[in-house]
């Protein structure tokens, strides 16, 4: 099949061209591209043959806008056919401008209004807890400007003095906040007991170093830096 | 000389059969866990000792304790979220149409303080709103009981279940429990030339059966009112002399007159909704009584209401 080749990290492109027309895109679907394609190539415990496991990692998109990196990265790891990219948007297609987790094989949650992804991660935490499941992993991904809604904030503060080991949240900071997070992103859940690790959200090794960083009786936030939304 | 008039609202325990009905449940099933914030948390100490994984307080933090619950449902686990009215529908109403429903996850949701039931807090404790609320999504059961014995079979069917379901509990009620769990039961009913139906929800009922004493109407019951009973409802209607149907809510007033319209569609039919006005905001504390009087939902102020329905 011809999809099966098309799993490479090079071959992103030639997906996210399947769903954009061309290989250019919008900044804030690319901001994701390569904290997605390290994630899922070499972090998350996810297959699409095990996506009902219960000792799978969970992966949330949060910022459920801007999907086309997540898509194409689906494709790549074989959780979506790649044909299915190519009608994406119309009204028998699986795959619209947010993702739908009732629609997409190995989609955790359905996502698109902002700050609603870290709250269900909490509770996915506590409900992997309470089954005795402390292996899997809870990876949410934020975007800088959604840290805005409040909602995160009672989250942020509860991960923290609930010691999350197993959270992982990743914000993908292109400084498109209105109204900015002064003294930085990281600070904000540092100070509610987070471990904190911020880095180029292009460099695939600082991402992995980041995300596999020991932070034992922690919750980490990665604060993935990209260039600025034009 | 002693005037014996039987009481048409009487106090209830909803809240004391719901902590002792979810407290055995967290104790008998491993997939059973409650959230809170913090409203009621200090009733649970014991058995969340006993299961500090599956009782969960987040704190003042309402949309959390929904994502939560959304979090819980997504890993199996069959969540109970309390807390008063306003703070666990009206403040996170976002997180229960995106974090239950549209993630196609369950919950039981269930609350205390009805509409009115602590006037002297005011309007910021006020949620009669909440079932109107609910009607805007879709895949909701909504649970009404009129007294505390009904609670904990209600409660007990809703956590055997998967599905999004709202217990909306009262401190007032009626003096007699009711059968629960099988649609709208006739109470008192009416000759077959009746002027037709009222359907009491809840603990609307002794109110209803003292406002109706000595006129020719079905008196029927409805603690379950989402899904409406529409079949029910036609059935008992078809049975009256006429189908003049009046519903009486403890909540927003004609909140169930659609469904009303729907189950009638098959004949012509008139309807009249008492409840809690949606004209305007009552800036009044006081008490519960005064706020039935306010809003026509005393005895007084349906029997007027069934005078000018039922005699038209």
């Amino acid at each position: 099949m011809a999809t099966t080749t098309l799993s490479r990290y090079a071959d992103l492109p030639a997906l996210i061209g399947l769903m954009s027309g061309d290989e250019k895109h919008q900044a804030a679907a690319t901001s994701t591209l390569d904290v997605l394609w390290v994630l899922y190539d070499r972090v998350l415990n996810v297959a699409p043959d095990r996506i009902d496991d219960p000792d799978r990692d969970r992966f949330l998109l949060s910022k459920g806008h801007g999907p086309i990196c997540y898509y194409a990265v689906l494709a790549a790891k074989g959780f979506l056919n790649a044909r299915t990219l190519r009608h994406w948007n119309r009204v028998d297609s699986p795959l619209g401008q947010h993702p739908d987790r009732t629609l997409i094989p190995g989609v955790e949650i359905g996502s698109g209004s902002l700050g609603h992804g870290l709250g269900l991660a909490l509770g996915t935490v506590l409900g992997l807890r309470a089954q005795g499941r402390t292996t899997p992993r809870v990876v949410v991904l934020l975007g800088d400007a959604e840290l805005d809604e409040g909602s995160n904030h009672e989250a942020i503060a509860v991960a923290g003095r609930l010691g999350m080991t197993e959270l992982t949240a990743v914000v993908i900071d292109n400084r498109s906040a209105s109204l900015g997070w002064p003294g930085g992103i990281a600070d904000r859940f540092a100070r509610e007991g987070w471990a904190t690790r911020t880095v180029n959200g292009r460099d695939h090794a600082a991402l992995y170093e980041a995300f596999t960083a020991p932070h034992t009786g922690h919750p980490l936030a990665v604060v993935a830096r990209v260039a600025p939304k034009e | 000389m002693t005037l014996t008039v039987p009481p048409t609202v009487t106090s209830q325990e909803m809240r004391e059969v719901f902590i002792t009905t979810v407290t055995e449940a967290l104790d008998a099933d491993p997939r059973v866990a409650l959230v809170l914030a913090d409203i009621s948390a200090d009733r649970f100490t014991a058995v969340a000792a006993r299961h500090p994984d599956r009782v969960i307080n987040v704190g003042i933090r309402e949309q959390l304790m929904i994502g939560v619950a959304g979090g819980l449902a997504l890993t199996g686990l069959r969540p109970v979220v309390h807390t008063y009215t306003p703070f666990l529908l009206e403040r996170p109403f976002e997180q229960v149409k995106l974090d239950l429903g549209h993630q196609d996850v369950g919950a039981v949701l269930v609350s205390i303080g009805g509409s009115y039931d602590a006037p002297e807090a005011g309007r910021t404790h006020m949620a009669p709103g909440d079932v109107a609320l609910l009607d805007t999504l879709p895949g909701w059961t909504v649970h009404v009981p009129g007294h505390q014995d009904e609670v904990p079979d209600l409660l007990r069917s809703a956590l055997a279940s998967d599905e999004r379901v709202y217990l909306r509990l009262s401190s007032r009620g009626n003096a007699a429990a009711r059968p629960v769990g099988q649609g709208m039961v006739v109470v008192r009913a009416g000759s077959a030339r009746s002027l037709g139906v009222v359907v009491a929800v809840g603990p609307m009922l002794d109110r209803v059966l003292a406002a109706t004493e000595g006129v020719d109407v079905t008196v029927a019951y409805l603690a379950t009112v989402r899904p409406f009973d529409r079949a029910g409802l036609n059935r008992i209607v078809a049975a009256a002399g006429r189908a003049d149907v009046m519903v009486v809510e403890p909540y927003l007033a004609g909140t169930s007159a659609p469904e009303v319209a729907v189950a009638l569609e098959d004949r012509r039919h008139r309807q009249r909704s008492l409840g809690v006005s949606r004209e305007t905001e009552v800036r009044a504390y006081g008490t519960t009584a005064d706020h039935d009087r306010l809003h026509g939902l005393d005895v007084p102020g349906i029997a007027a209401a069934v005078r000018s329905f039922f005699a038209a």
